[in-house]
C-alpha cells in the first residue's frame, strides 16, 4: 500500500491540535468537580452530533429526525437496566445495536431520497415516534418517563458516585472510542466515497460507486453511535423521558453540529460546548434568553461564517500565517 | 348535533386554518422553492398582533384580523430582503439552518412582547353565537372560517391562474433567469410574492386562534404539521393543498373524536404512507 494512496486517504496528522480537545476533556474533570455530570452531558451530546456528523456533514443525508435512533437507545437502555441487567458497558452495546437495526428501517425508508423530501419524512418518522412513546405508557412511563434505572459498577469495580466522576469518565471513553472509529472511517476510502456522495451522486454512480450500499452503511453506524449516546445518557442521570424522541432535541443536535462546523468531526465537539454552555448560563436569567442567543448564532453561522466556528478559525488562522 | 355533523364542521373549519396557513406555506416553500421551517413564526406574530389589538384597544375583530395579516405581509419584507435573499439560492440545509435559526429568535421575541403564558381564547359574543342550519346548530366562529376560507381558495385560484402576476411568479420559478431576461423584475416579485406568503400565514394565524391557541413556541408546535400539508399536497399546488389540509382536517377530528387515545401517531402514520406511495418507484433500488 503506503506509496500509491492518495494522500486524500491519510487520515488527519495527529498534531496539538487534534489532542487539545481531550487534554481539554481530561483538564475538566480536575477543574470543574462540581459540573461533572454537566460535563457528561456535553460529551454525551457531542456523541450525539458526531453521529450526525457521519450521516449528515460527510454522506450528505439531510436528516431532522436523528432523535429516533438516540431516543431508542435511551429507552433501550433504560428498560434493559430496569429488566435486570445491570452490566452497562453490554447494556450500551446492546441498545446501540438496536438503534443500528432501526436505522436499517428508515434506511430503507429515506436514502433514496433528497432535499425536501428527505428532510419532510425523518420529521415525519420523528414525531411518529414521539407520538407512540407518548402512548405507549406501559413501556415508556409517558409523561413520567423511566425512573429507578440501577446499575452495577463499570468493570465490577468503578461504583457510580453521586457526583459523577465515574459517569465522566465513562462517556468520555466512549466518547474517544466512538471518535477513534468515525476518524478511521473517514480518512478511509468508504469516507472518500461518502464525501463523493455528497458532493456529487449522479457522477458516483456513473464511476460505478454502489451509492445506496454505502449511504446505508453509514446511516447504520451513525444509528448505532446515537443509539450509544442515548443509552449513555439513560445510563448516567438514571433518567429516560420523552423529550429523547422530540423535534426540539433533533434539531438542536443539527444546530450544534452547525455551529462546530459540518464534516470535520471535531466540529461536534465545538459546537455542542459552545451550545450548552451558552444555554446553561443564558437559561439561569430566562429560559427564552438562549433562544435568542442560539438563533442569531445560527444565522449567522449560515449568512457569515460558513463552516462553523472551526471554519472561522481555520480562516482566521490562515490569515495569522499569511500575515509575515 | 349528530357525530358527522359535529366531525363536518370542526373537521372543516379546522382544515380551512390548517389550509389558510398552509397556502402561505405553498407558496413559499413550493413556488419559491425555499424551505421556509419559519412559516409558523409569521402565523403567531399574525394572531398574536389581531389577539393583541382586540384585548388591550378592543378593536373589532375583523379590522383587528386584517390590520394583522397586512402588518405580517409589511414585516416579512425586510426579513425577506436581509435574510431570505441570500439563501435562495443555497442548498436545503442552509435554508433549514437559518430559517430555524428565525424561529428560535421569534420564539424569544413573541416570549419578550406577549410572555410565556398562552393567548386568551376567548371570541367576540357575535362569533361565540351559533347559527342554525337546518337541523344543528353552528357556532358562527367555524362557519365564518369555513366561508373565508372557501373564499380564499377561489381567490387564490385566480390570482395564480388566471392573473399577470401568478403568470409572471410561476415564470420566474421555473426558469430565473429567463424570466429576468424577457424584462420580468424578479427580486420585486419574490419579495412581493414572499409577503404574500406571511401574509396569508398571519391571516391563518390571527383567524384561527382559537383552533390553534398561541403561545411563544407556537411557530415549532405546528411546524410539522403545515409542512406534512404542503409537501405531500405536492409543492406549489393549490387546490391540492386545500384538498390536504381539509382531509387531514377531517381525519384529525374524526380519530380525535373515535380513538382519543391515538392522537396525532394516526394522523401522522396515514401521511407517511400516503408519502411513500408517492415516491414508491424510488424503492425499487432496494428490491
Amino acid at each position: 500500500m503506503g506509496r500509491d494512496r492518495s494522500p486524500l486517504l491519510a487520515p488527519p496528522r495527529v498534531g496539538p491540535l487534534q489532542a487539545l480537545p481531550w487534554l481539554l476533556i481530561a483538564a475538566a474533570y480536575f477543574a470543574f468537580p462540581s459540573y461533572l455530570s454537566f460535563g457528561s452531558g456535553i460529551l454525551i451530546m457531542a456523541l450525539f452530533a458526531l453521529s450526525l456528523d457521519l450521516a449528515l456533514g460527510y454522506a450528505g443525508i439531510l436528516t431532522l429526525g436523528h432523535a429516533v435512533f438516540y431516543g431508542t437507545g435511551a429507552y433501550a437502555a433504560g428498560l434493559i437496566a430496569l429488566a435486570g441487567w445491570r452490566e452497562p458497558i453490554t447494556g450500551v452495546l446492546m441498545s446501540g445495536g438496536l438503534s443500528a437495526i432501526l436505522a436499517v428501517i428508515v434506511g430503507i425508508l429515506v436514502l433514496h431520497l433528497r432535499g425536501l423530501p428527505q428532510i419532510m419524512t425523518t420529521l415525519a418518522l420523528g414525531v411518529i415516534f414521539y407520538e407512540v412513546a407518548n402512548k405507549l405508557t406501559s413501556v415508556t412511563g409517558g409523561d413520567d418517563g423511566l425512573q429507578g434505572i440501577r446499575l452495577d459498577p463499570v468493570f465490577g469495580v468503578f461504583d457510580w458516585t453521586v457526583y459523577g466522576h465515574t459517569a465522566y469518565l465513562y462517556t468520555a471513553a466512549w466518547l474517544l472510542l466512538m471518535f477513534l472509529v468515525a476518524w478511521r472511517l473517514t480518512g478511509s476510502p468508504f469516507g472518500l466515497a461518502l464525501q463523493g456522495i455528497r458532493i456529487n451522486p449522479l457522477r458516483m454512480q456513473m464511476i460505478g460507486a454502489p451509492i445506496a450500499h454505502r449511504l446505508m452503511k453509514v446511516f447504520v453506524i451513525s444509528g448505532f453511535m446515537a443509539g450509544v449516546a442515548g443509552a449513555l445518557s439513560a445510563q448516567t442521570t438514571k433518567f429516560v423521558g420523552l423529550e429523547v424522541y422530540s423535534l426540539n432535541l433533533s434539531a438542536a443536535v443539527l444546530v450544534m453540529l452547525v455551529l462546530g462546523g459540518l464534516g470535520r468531526l471535531y466540529g461536534a465537539f465545538v459546537g455542542t460546548a459552545v451550545y450548552m454552555i451558552v444555554h446553561h448560563i443564558a437559561a439561569i436569567a430566562d429560559p427564552y434568553n438562549w433562544m435568542f442567543v442560539i438563533g442569531v448564532l445560527l444565522i449567522g453561522v449560515v449568512l457569515l461564517a460558513r463552516g462553523g466556528l472551526l471554519g472561522v478559525a481555520d480562516r482566521a488562522l490562515r490569515f495569522v500565517r499569511r500575515w509575515p | 348535533m349528530s357525530v358527522a355533523a359535529f366531525i363536518l364542521v370542526y373537521g372543516l373549519s379546522y382544515g380551512m386554518v390548517l389550509f389558510i396557513i398552509s397556502v402561505g406555506l405553498a407558496v413559499t416553500l413550493g413556488l419559491m422553492r425555499v424551505v421556509n421551517m419559519a412559516h409558523g413564526s409569521f402565523a403567531a406574530v399574525g394572531g398574536y398582533l389581531a389577539v393583541a389589538m382586540m384585548t388591550q384597544w378592543s378593536v373589532p375583530f375583523p379590522v383587528a384580523v386584517i390590520v394583522a395579516t397586512l402588518g405580517t405581509a409589511l414585516i416579512s419584507v425586510p426579513i425577506e430582503r436581509f435574510l431570505y435573499v441570500p439563501i435562495y439560492e443555497a442548498g436545503e440545509l442552509d435554508q433549514v439552518l437559518l430559517t430555524i435559526g428565525l424561529v428560535f429568535v421569534s420564539i424569544a421575541g413573541l416570549n419578550l412582547a406577549f410572555g410565556p403564558n398562552q393567548a386568551p381564547t376567548s371570541l367576540p359574543r357575535w362569533l361565540e353565537a351559533s347559527t342554525d342550519i337546518g337541523p344543528i346548530a353552528v357556532q358562527n366562529y367555524r362557519l365564518m372560517i369555513i366561508v373565508v376560507g372557501a373564499l380564499l381558495i377561489a381567490a387564490l385560484w385566480l390570482v395564480f391562474d388566471r392573473t399577470d402576476f401568478g403568470a409572471r411568479l410561476r415564470a420566474a420559478v421555473e426558469r430565473r433567469g429567463m424570466a429576468a431576461a424577457v424584462g420580468i423584475n424578479v427580486n420585486r416579485l419574490f419579495t412581493i410574492a414572499f409577503a404574500l406568503g406571511s401574509g396569508l400565514a398571519g391571516l391563518g394565524g390571527a383567524l384561527g386562534y382559537q383552533v390553534l391557541p398561541l403561545e411563544p413556541t407556537y411557530p415549532f408546535k405546528y411546524l410539522a404539521l403545515f409542512l406534512v400539508v404542503v409537501s405531500i399536497a405536492g409543492l406549489g399546488n393549490i387546490r391540492a393543498t386545500a384538498a390536504m389540509a381539509l382531509l387531514v382536517g377531517l381525519i384529525d377530528t374524526a380519530l380525535r373524536y373515535f380513538f382519543p387515545a391515538a392522537g396525532a401517531f394516526a394522523l401522522f402514520a396515514i401521511l407517511i404512507v400516503i408519502q411513500f406511495w408517492r415516491y414508491r418507484a424510488a424503492f425499487r433500488i432496494w428490491y
